[in-house]
């Protein structure tokens, strides 16, 4: 970091013996790891450990495997089947979301249709919109016509992704230049096949963002599920993780659930956390997208 | 020629439009119509135009619980927007291993699950599970209590602060980034310190991105629901009508008032629409008037 270089240096002026700014930086980042260090240590206690011993050290006796194994054969197998559930309803839900709002966010940025413009302040509209003020409306509208309790119910309102459609619209406008789909016009290619063969292969970045950000919302939803879904055998993680949960809490400290609740945290987030370190770009990129709003 | 790409573009848009028309729109006016409805005593329900709404906006356990998410934002909120407007800001100035590292831990709780967060939280709050109590226990601190009537609304925020302050902070400091540095290079040649250029130059640059991130806190505080219905069980803090989600769900799954669920819901969508409305303008007219 020399001095003489001022107009390329992009950032770090800044003193890098900041004592204040890294002693602060240092003890935040000693408080967004607690919860993880908690957790990781946490599977691998016995159940007498998990009371008895220091709540941030490792036990004498490890019991990791046990606790997965006990994960993975408590209640016939329960656990297993909400983690294949939890992966069917994020992934069907990004892939339906990301196809649906590329073909919106494509129409809004490349056709100059009548009401485009109305339509796409209509859709940021959308963006602000209370999205668990809708899931008491929908769940009332879904038990009339009997979609309550099935699969469906949780996977096709996550489809919706207004800001999936912004996202794109932004994207295209950018990087897939009007003369390009203008000579597939004149090699009389169809609208659709121009779409499905020019602009989704070109668009690939913006896709993997909308899927990555749609897969982790749906991954991650609580509300949804638990006011849709009845039969245990369709939760997702999240509302399984928690029935345990109440069930260990009604039973109390003792109750063996704890373990299997903590080390079934640890595998729910495994695969979120990989994906955050491996995508780093991807997901940087639909902030950047975010604050352009 | 124009008709015809105008036709083709609303093809395109038709499943987007069915899909907000299925789970926007049509709930939203299926709801709407239940919540002008009444169970009468005969079994059957009567049209009673709006009175739902108006027994919401007396409902003192309604108000309660709108009452508590404000003072729960108007508390979190500016302490979280300011934590992640510093930290963006050292981040920005600072281009160390150092703060690459804090950058990126402080942004991974948002991959974590909001019920999985709660749930650790819940853990480390706890007396038998977490050192928190313990520690404090040893320092001198005799009985504290995260989950007593009055810890409890300061023991969700923290979890919200968790969650948050990162990617509050990577919205904020992507905005800085995008700044071009001949805005400030000149406040550089100047002789101004990196605060005064923080505080003075960057800060009013970045002002609409701290603004977006207010908003969605906004939205989000209001519709508080996952923290405390899974800690409901420790506390004797989270009423029926603790928040107004809270409330909503309760009167549909506990009380089958289903009418009144309805209304309740639109009326917290209102009050969202509303708050958002006056947060946006007021911005608007600060902005103009510097």
């Amino acid at each position: 970091m020399s001095n003489s270089n001022v107009k390329t240096r992009k950032s770090g002026y800044l003193a890098t013996k900041s004592y204040t700014a890294n002693t602060l930086m240092i003890v935040a980042i000693g408080y967004f790891m607690i919860p993880i260090v908690w957790v990781i240590v946490n599977s691998t206690k016995d159940n007498q450990d998990l009371i008895s011993t220091f709540s941030l050290w490792f036990p004498k006796k490890w019991h990791l495997v046990q606790n997965l194994h006990g994960l993975l054969t408590q209640d016939g197998g329960l656990f297993a089947v909400w983690m294949r559930n939890t992966a069917i309803y994020s992934i069907s839900s990004a892939l339906g979301a990301t196809l649906i709002s590329s073909m919106a966010g494509y129409a809004l940025a490349r056709f100059a249709f009548r009401g485009a413009k109305l339509l796409e302040s209509f859709i940021l509209g959308l963006v602000m919109v209370p999205a668990t003020a809708l899931v008491m409306p929908m769940y009332l509208l879904f038990s009339k016509v009997n979609v309550v309790n099935t699969p469906w119910a949780v996977i096709l309102p996550s489809m919706m992704s207004p800001f999936g459609a912004f996202l794109i619209k932004v994207y295209v406008a950018e990087s897939i230049p009007e003369e390009i789909l203008q000579a597939a016009r004149i090699d009389r290619a169809g609208e659709f096949r121009i779409y499905w063969q020019i602009v989704l292969p070109m668009l690939k970045p913006a896709l993997v963002t909308v899927f990555l950000f749609s897969l982790v919302a749906s991954w991650n939803n609580y509300f949804l599920p638990l006011v849709m879904l009845s039969d245990n055998k369709l939760y997702p993680l999240t509302v399984g993780l928690t029935s345990w949960f109440e069930q260990a809490s009604q039973e109390g400290a003792n109750s063996l659930l704890f373990n299997l609740v903590i080390a079934g945290s640890l595998i729910a987030i495994i695969p979120l956390i990989l994906s955050f370190l491996f995508l780093q770009r991807y997901w940087r990129g639909g902030i950047n997208a975010g604050s352009v709003k | 020629m124009k008709f015809k790409q105008s036709l083709t573009g609303w093809l395109f848009m038709v499943p987007f439009l069915l899909v907000v028309l299925a789970f926007l729109v049509a709930p939203l006016g299926y709801a709407f119509y239940l919540s002008t409805q009444a169970d009468t005593l005969v079994g059957g329900q009567s049209f009673v135009w709006l009175a739902n709404y108006a027994t919401s906006l007396t409902d003192p356990v309604f108000i309660e619980g709108v009452k508590r998410v404000l003072i729960f934002g108007i508390i979190q909120i500016p302490i979280m927007l300011f934590i992640s407007t510093t930290s963006a800001l050292v981040i920005d100035a600072l281009n160390t291993r150092l703060s690459r590292i804090f950058r990126l831990i402080a942004f991974m709780p948002y991959a974590v699950p909001g019920v999985v967060a709660a749930l650790m939280w819940g853990f480390l709050y706890s007396k038998s599970f977490g050192p928190f109590v313990g520690i404090a226990g040893h320092l001198g601190v005799k009985d504290l209590n995260f989950y007593s009537l009055r810890m409890f609304i300061y023991s969700i925020s923290n979890i919200i602060t968790w969650a948050w302050t990162g990617y509050n902070m990577i919205i904020i400091y992507s905005a800085l980034q995008g700044l071009s540095r001949e805005v400030y290079e000149a406040a550089v040649v100047d002789g101004a310190s990196q605060v005064q250029i923080a505080i003075r130059v960057k800060l009013p640059a970045v002002k609409n991105a701290i603004l977006l991130t207010g908003l969605f806190a906004i939205i989000g505080t209001m519709q508080l629901f996952t923290e405390p219905n899974i800690l409901r069980r420790y506390t004797n803090a989270v009423s029926m009508g603790y928040t107004p989600n809270i409330y909503s769900f309760n009167l549909a799954f506990a009380q089958s008032q289903f009418n009144y669920a309805a209304a309740v819901s639109f009326t917290l969508a209102l009050v969202v629409f509303v708050l958002t409305y006056i947060f946006m303008s007021v911005s608007r007219r600060k902005a103009k008037s510097q």
